[in-house]
């Protein structure tokens, strides 16, 4: 039902002089073992222009380890668009080793990870690793984890982080979260799963629809759209404890949270007065403030990323467009210019992007504007594209849309070159919401 | 505590999985089921005074807080064009049927839940909804149903009365469903 424990990383503390001595620490966990639902499979389609050749050894003991760390670190570093996989099966090279490079500059690698797994007697597994640059021949350093098993996709994760940074001089989103919403059958299901799509929990599990799912600035709360009580309803969820508040429950129609950067406020769509408006609402609950009056419809919306405005849909002009208003009220601009439909405004954590769907011909597809310029790029060639959310790190799109009839959530980068898929076994998924970086 | 809450959830998801199990497939509006909570636990509720859809599981229906009863012999659904917020002028005398009853009835609510076809973003569609809504509010508001009696809300495409990407299923899925509570 939750997802409620938070799983320290236990680091050794001495034994590794050659690594570098980074702990992670308070890691957030997927702690629970009930089965995922879905077991995801990264499918790389395109072809980036830059991306970095890698080699990503098999860590030795690993044909023991109920994960494979290697084939995790190396799906999560394609996906991103920014590596490519340098074949490395059947080497036996561990983080002890000073394996030779020359031979690695040969396959066309610019960098190699070695390491290992060992099971320990308590149970918990030590896990270590060692990046190289091949081209420089140098030593970039490792990390050591001792941690469960349940935790070892974490640390797979936390890997592939490491190796992102040091290698692009960018922060990985690889140990990030994401939730979205899973139909099987008739039951609805919330699920918070890793960024790969993998190690899904069930968060809640309702016969009503749940829609909207929108993770607080911390990572630690959720905020949804639930219609258990046969009316839409606006519900945070505390991912760790289960524990739920109702924040909006007002006559009407209850949709479309987002929170403000800071955590302290929720965007709302609320007909409590008559017609889909925007209202502010305290994350702790109390009494709505109305954003603006407007005669039409006016929903869907979303902070920027310093919180001093709100973009959102409104059919104000006769058509939904984009519009941005200031956080409290005034006067909305209009954002989106081309077409007719353009709903489901997303922007980038670092400001620069605005992600939306737009109705192309009948299709509706995922757009990216670049806020500076208004040039706006389509990133796909599906044709029932929903709800983008940005990476923490904003290099990534995940988005939801339908290949062959059924729904899936892909990922995408901001040029639309390099997509993944990750593919649900059961039922339809859609709702994704990435979650923010977590506390290292 | 944690635990309390957890079986809490697990009996409320429960009650309210019998309630969607209950709804799907054929349509329940004729069974006049009065019972309004989530909470009953008697079991004998259900058929009384129902009109011959008793193969409906009754434990169901007692709990489900399902619709309560509404006019007899009124239609519970006003359908809608494409792109269309208008209640049209054929369901003026449906309306009138539910105005006549909750006029006569004051301590009686219907709810009026708009829904959409399934093109289209899920929050938009739901403003949409909501907009098809307030619609039959209005009309029933004009008809002298007093604004304390109604509560427009919205589905959006969440449930669609028929499934695919026909346009008949598209028809039927522009809907307003009076729900009496």
């Amino acid at each position: 039902m939750t997802i409620d424990r938070i799983t320290p990383f236990t680091s050794i503390s001495s034994s590794l002089p050659l690594l570098s001595r980074r702990h992670a620490v308070a890691a957030l966990a997927a702690g629970s073992t009930l089965p995922a639902l879905a077991q995801f499979r990264v499918e790389i389609t395109g072809v980036g222009l830059t991306q970095l050749p890698i080699a990503i050894a098999p860590l030795r003991g690993e044909g023991q380890s109920p994960q494979k760390i290697s084939a995790i670190v190396q799906a999560d570093l394609e996906r991103s668009g920014r590596f490519v996989g340098v074949d490395a099966a059947g080497v036996a090279l561990d983080e002890t080793s000073r394996p030779d490079l020359s031979q690695w500059r040969q396959r066309k690698a610019d960098a190699l990870s070695t390491g290992s797994i060992t099971r320990l007697a308590d149970g918990r597994f030590d896990v270590r690793f060692r990046l190289w640059d091949v081209v420089k021949g140098q030593d970039l350093g490792g990390q050591s984890f001792v941690v469960t098993q349940a935790d070892l996709r974490l640390v797979a994760h936390r890997i592939s982080d490491f190796i992102y940074e040091k290698l692009t001089g960018e922060r990985g989103v690889f140990s990030t979260r994401i939730a979205y919403v899973a139909k099987v059958g008739a039951r609805f299901s919330l699920w918070v799963a890793d960024a790969d799509g993998e190690n899904a929990q069930s968060a809640l599990s309702s016969p009503e629809p749940i829609i909207s799912p929108a993770w607080s600035p911390a990572g630690a709360q959720l905020a949804y759209v639930s219609f258990e009580s046969r009316k839409p309803v606006v519900y945070v969820h505390d991912v760790a404890s289960g524990r739920r508040r109702l924040i909006a429950n007002f006559r009407g129609s209850n949709s479309a949270p987002a929170w403000s950067p800071d955590g302290r406020t929720l965007a709302v769509t609320l007909s409590r007065d008559g017609g889909s408006q925007l209202y502010t609402i305290d994350a702790n609950g109390g009494e709505p403030r109305r954003l603006m009056q407007s005669s039409g419809i006016d929903t869907e919306p979303a902070f920027s990323s310093d919180g001093r405005s709100i973009y959102f849909v409104s059919d104000r002009g006769g058509s939904p467009q984009i519009y941005r208003v200031g956080a409290s009220g005034g006067n909305a601009e209009r954002v989106t210019f081309n077409g007719n439909y353009n709903i489901s405004p997303a922007i980038s954590p670092d400001g620069q992007w605005l992600a939306y769907i737009s109705r192309v011909g009948g299709a509706f597809k995922l757009q990216v504007m670049d806020l500076k310029s208004g040039t706006t790029t389509a990133l796909t060639d599906t044709s029932a594209d929903e709800s983008p959310s940005f990476a923490p790190n904003s290099r990534l799109i995940l988005y939801a849309t339908q290949q062959q009839g059924r729904e899936s959530l892909m990922t995408t980068t901001l040029d639309g070159k390099i997509k993944a898929r990750l593919a649900g076994q059961g039922g339809d998924i859609r709702e994704p919401d990435w979650g923010p970086f977590q506390k290292q | 505590m944690k635990h309390f809450q957890f079986k809490r959830v697990s009996i409320a998801l429960t009650i309210a999985a019998l309630i969607a199990g209950c709804s799907s497939g054929v349509k329940l509006d004729d069974v006049p089921v009065e019972d309004k909570g989530a909470t009953s636990t008697t079991g004998g509720g259900a058929n009384s005074g129902s009109t011959g859809q008793s193969g409906v599981a009754p434990v169901d229906l007692t709990q489900s807080g399902r619709d309560g009863a509404g006019p007899v012999g009124v239609a519970r659904i006003i359908y809608f064009d494409f792109d269309s917020y208008a209640v049209k002028p054929e369901f003026q005398s449906v309306l009138e049927g539910h105005a006549r009853f909750l006029k006569a009835s004051s301590a009686r609510k219907v709810m009026l839940e708009g829904h959409t076809d399934e093109r289209g973003g899920r929050e938009y569609n739901l403003a949409l909804g909501q907009k098809r809504a307030e619609a039959v509010r209005r009309s029933l508001a004009l008809l002298g149903v007093p604004d304390a009696q109604m509560e427009a809300v919205s589905f959006g495409k969440e449930k669609p009365a028929a499934q695919g990407n026909s346009e008949s299923a598209f028809a039927q899925n522009r809907r307003v469903e009076l729900s009496y509570r």
